[in-house]
């Protein structure tokens, strides 16, 4: 399966990601800029902050509540999409997902 | 009962390979290296009979266990002794040694004093006292990298950004040493450690109170959280003595023990010099190699189980970092130090939700001290021997005789 991640100046990149892996994985396997992940997926650090694309919002589950208050911690403004990416794990239907980076992680 | 190291006996499923060593002992602590080899050989999980414990180093299943909260828990201690069945040394924190609901409230509160943005208005000032430190070391034609530099920055940049008005550096850094030798069995080292205990621990818990912290930094944080409610004034303090406890020696450890990887590694400081960007990338491996917290304990709640093998409840499991970080089936070549590795998922600040809390504003320190040495210094020289200093949970050097090299 396939995930897009859109930089903030819009140039995107289609990365292999497999069922099971978070979005912050698929990203650090490939290593696409601007998901930093510092703390691995612990919800430590907000660095893997990302904003889902609007086509995608009803397929990408919702947030914990622990999520929400290190997105709230988060260098880049939260909104309705944002999400952690570690916390963003790939089922079959998300196949073609696309999420885009914010302008700043720390 | 008659406990074992302040905890229950352990008598271990036949299946679980016994490893007959002392991880405690000052040599083994002074160079654990192959004593984290011997564990992650040994088996996914071990029992190591001296001490009645299990002990987990293989990358996998240290992760696993130290992670799952609800089977290993916290609030039992992360040390040897099981906080149920005997009294602790302090009152125990109530963000490393709880468990959930309780520690999901304050690491929250926690985790908004410490966020990203929070450390992004520190930045400034890690930068210009940097820029201070460095500069007067570099007139200096040799330094003691731990006390001239590993401890000065800290010491500095710290207490200022918790709003302390008192400031005893030496207290500071001993506090955490004395937290982080409690957690181990009851060696010279604890004993010590316990010794200067009542001293040290008088002065932190003083200069935790409200009164004692200016209405800026990170200490009124907390305290304005009690005010909304969040938490009780009483906990608000229970957590600036946690900033200090956490948030000095271990980065103290961090800067020495990334100063000791350069100066064995001078490749990679002119790798960082040529893209001083790798300044945060650089530090993670720094964490990775060195693991400033080599071992903390969990302890199982309910009978449960690691890699098959079953674990009785009360049983206290040595979690060894240390050697998970060193695992090469996952890392390929650990002992290779290289900056631009980006060790995604190391072990060092912890993993799950009692990863370290501080670690952005550790990255904070580390990002503004290593970009302007990488600036300002052409070529970190070993000047000696460097020492390490043996510490129940903590891997740190004694001393670090250095020359620092101006560009």
């Amino acid at each position: 399966m396939k995930v897009t991640y859109i930089q903030p100046d819009g140039s995107e990149q289609t990365v292999e990601a497999k069922p099971g892996d978070s979005v912050m994985q698929a990203a650090i396997a490939a290593n696409v800029p601007g998901i930093v992940a510092e703390c691995g997926g612990s919800m430590a650090c907000a660095t893997c902050h990302v904003y889902v694309d609007d086509a995608w919002a009803s397929r990408t589950g919702t947030r914990s509540e622990s999520e929400e208050d290190m997105l709230d911690c988060a260098m880049s403004e939260m909104k309705a999409s944002s999400r952690l990416s570690c916390q963003l794990r790939l089922t079959d239907e998300m196949d073609g997902l696309t999420v885009h980076i914010p302008e700043e992680q720390f | 009962m008659d406990l074992i190291e302040g905890h229950a006996p352990l008598a271990p499923s036949d299946d679980i390979p016994v490893l007959d060593i002392d991880p405690y002992d000052e040599a083994v602590l002074a160079d654990p290296f192959p004593y984290y080899a011997q564990l992650r050989e040994a088996g996914p999980v071990v029992f190591i009979p001296r001490y009645e414990v299990l002990a987990v180093g293989r990358y996998e299943e240290t992760k696993a266990t130290f992670s799952d909260h609800e089977n290993f828990v916290s609030s039992r201690g992360i040390g040897f002794n099981d906080f149920k069945l005997e009294k602790p040394w302090r009152p125990p924190s109530i963000i490393l040694e709880a468990d959930p609901p309780d520690h999901t409230k304050t690491r929250r509160v926690m985790s908004k004093a410490l966020s990203p943005k929070v450390v992004r208005g520190l930045m400034d000032d890690f930068r210009s006292t940097a820029e201070e430190v460095v500069d007067g070391l570099l007139e200096r034609s040799e330094i003691e990298g731990v006390v001239d530099l590993a401890e000065a920055f800290p010491t500095r940049v710290f207490p200022r950004a918790v709003g302390m008005r008192d400031v005893h550096a030496r207290h500071l850094v001993d506090y955490g040493a004395i937290v982080f030798n409690a957690v181990g069995p009851d060696n010279a080292l604890r004993r010590a450690a316990m010794a200067r205990a009542p001293e040290v621990s008088a002065w932190i818990n003083a200069a935790c109170a409200r009164d004692r912290l200016t209405g800026e930094g990170l200490g009124a944080l907390l305290y304005e959280a009690a005010d909304a409610g969040e938490i009780t004034a009483e906990e608000a303090a229970m957590l600036v003595r946690s900033f200090l406890s956490a948030g000095v020696d271990t980065t103290v450890t961090g800067i020495g023990n990334a100063l000791w990887c350069f100066s064995q590694n001078p490749g990679q400081w002119e790798a960082l010099k040529a893209d001083p960007s790798l300044a945060r990338p650089a530090f993670e491996e720094v964490l990775r190699v060195t693991s400033p917290v080599h071992t903390f304990l969990r302890t199982a709640n309910v009978d449960t189980e690691i890699a098959g093998h079953p674990v009785p409840e009360s049983a206290k499991v040595l979690c060894v970092l240390g050697a998970a970080n060193m695992d090469p089936d996952k890392w390929g070549d650990p002992e290779a130090f290289r900056i631009d590795r980006r060790p995604v998922g190391h072990m060092a600040f912890g993993a799950g939700i009692h990863g370290c809390v501080g670690q952005n504003i550790a990255r904070g320190e580390l990002e503004a001290l290593l970009t302007v040495m990488a600036d300002k210094v052409a070529r970190i020289e070993p000047a000696g021997e460097a020492v390490w200093r043996p510490n129940n949970a903590i891997r740190a050097l004694d001393r670090l005789p250095l020359k620092l090299i101006p560009k």
